[in-house]
């Protein structure tokens, strides 16, 4: 027990897939203008994290190492998270159009968020058991979601603040990125 | 390689018809009105109506937020089908049944104030302060606004010119093909 409350606090927060790892900024500066928005997409984005750490475990365990195709090992799990991100966006379509509407390309390019491909990577790296790799990516996609939360509600602070002319925008989201970037920092050395 | 490519197709294919299975599952009615609309409408997506494309104007059309007369290259047949689907009264007589057109700048009038150069909502015109503008025939939607903003009446729409890109043989006729 112990040991799973220690992979999900050093994967989400020590170990932090935006902050720490520099994996799917792309969201993270794209959709992190409101709060509501920013959780929504954390929400889809842990869905597809989770659900596609266990398969592509389970594709490399059962598939992939029994009948030597390692190298086959990025277009199988290209191919999984692309139906996983695809299922999430019919599930998102029909329980919420607005949302929908407010995700906009930012829900299919979850496919390419390289987080979600970079987590089954690692955990595959790591060679860790099937339980510790869905915590992983569980963890995982907690920490990104967590940061997306708390970037959209820095940015949305930001929005009505008096920001010199030549960083009004996109330059003052980025140093307050990496303001909180050196904060994530501090958490090294917890676990 | 015949295993890889045997357990490839497999898993692609259990994945396809899951989706595919998902996808009829959780399909979502569209506003069928709204789709009926969008075949009528040419499907050009120029944005001369206002409306980012074919599918928002078909929405405003269902909303009955926008009128009828609202497409410029649909001309007056689309304005009559649109009217019967919509049950909606319209004088056709006031449709103009135009051809699809861009704006023209006349460079003996121009004299560079740069407005049609600021109202333009596609980037369509060059131009600069006291420098005879010109239009991107290309980027040009002819949405008029330029027409409306010009101090000297040097900007107009014109029919699209044929060029050498836009030249086609004309249909053959039936005279042609009973002689």
């Amino acid at each position: 027990m112990r040991e799973y409350l220690l992979l999900l606090l050093s994967t989400a927060l020590v170990n932090n897939v935006v902050l720490v790892k520099f994996l799917g900024l792309c969201p993270f500066m794209g959709i992190s203008k409101k709060v509501d928005t920013a959780v929504s997409m954390g929400l889809a984005t842990t869905f597809v994290m989770t659900m596609a750490s266990a398969s592509c475990w389970l594709l490399e365990h059962w598939l992939l190492a029994p009948l030597g195709m390692l190298y086959l090992r990025i277009l199988v799990y290209i191919l999984v998270i692309a139906a996983v991100v695809q299922f999430t966006e019919m599930v998102v379509r029909k329980s919420n159009p607005a949302l929908y509407q407010v995700l906009g390309i930012y829900l299919p390019l979850i496919t390419t968020n390289c987080a979600v491909l970079g987590i089954p990577l690692l955990t595959t790296q790591e060679n860790l058991p099937f339980a510790h790799s869905l915590l992983y990516g569980f963890g995982s996609a907690v920490g990104f979601s967590m940061v997306l939360a708390l970037f959209a509600g820095l940015r949305e602070r930001l929005a009505i603040a008096q920001v010199p002319a030549a960083f009004a925008g996109a330059p003052v989201g980025f140093i307050t990125a990496s303001l909180l970037a050196l904060a994530f920092m501090g958490f090294a050395g917890l676990v | 390689m015949f295993i890889a490519i045997f357990s490839l197709t497999l898993l692609g294919g259990a994945l396809g018809l899951f989706l595919g299975y998902a996808a009829r599952r959780l399909a979502v009615e569209g506003n069928p009105l709204v789709e009926e609309i969008q075949a009528i409408l040419p499907g050009s997506q120029c944005g001369q109506c206002g409306f980012p494309g074919c599918a928002g104007a078909a929405q405003a059309l269902a909303n009955h937020e926008a009128p009828v007369t609202l497409c410029p290259p649909g001309g007056r047949e689309v304005v009559a089908l649109l009217a019967a689907k919509l049950g909606v009264e319209v004088n056709l007589t006031e449709v103009a049944d135009t051809v699809p057109q861009v704006a023209e700048v006349l460079e003996d009038l121009c004299i560079g104030c740069t407005r049609c150069y600021k109202a333009c909502p596609t980037d369509a015109i060059l131009g600069a302060a006291k420098q005879i503008h010109a239009v991107f025939r290309e980027a040009c939607t002819a949405c008029g606004k330029c027409v409306e903003v010009c101090p000297t009446e040097a900007t107009r729409l014109i029919p699209v010119p044929v060029t050498l890109q836009s030249w086609y043989w004309s249909k053959p006729s039936l005279q042609g093909a009973t002689a």
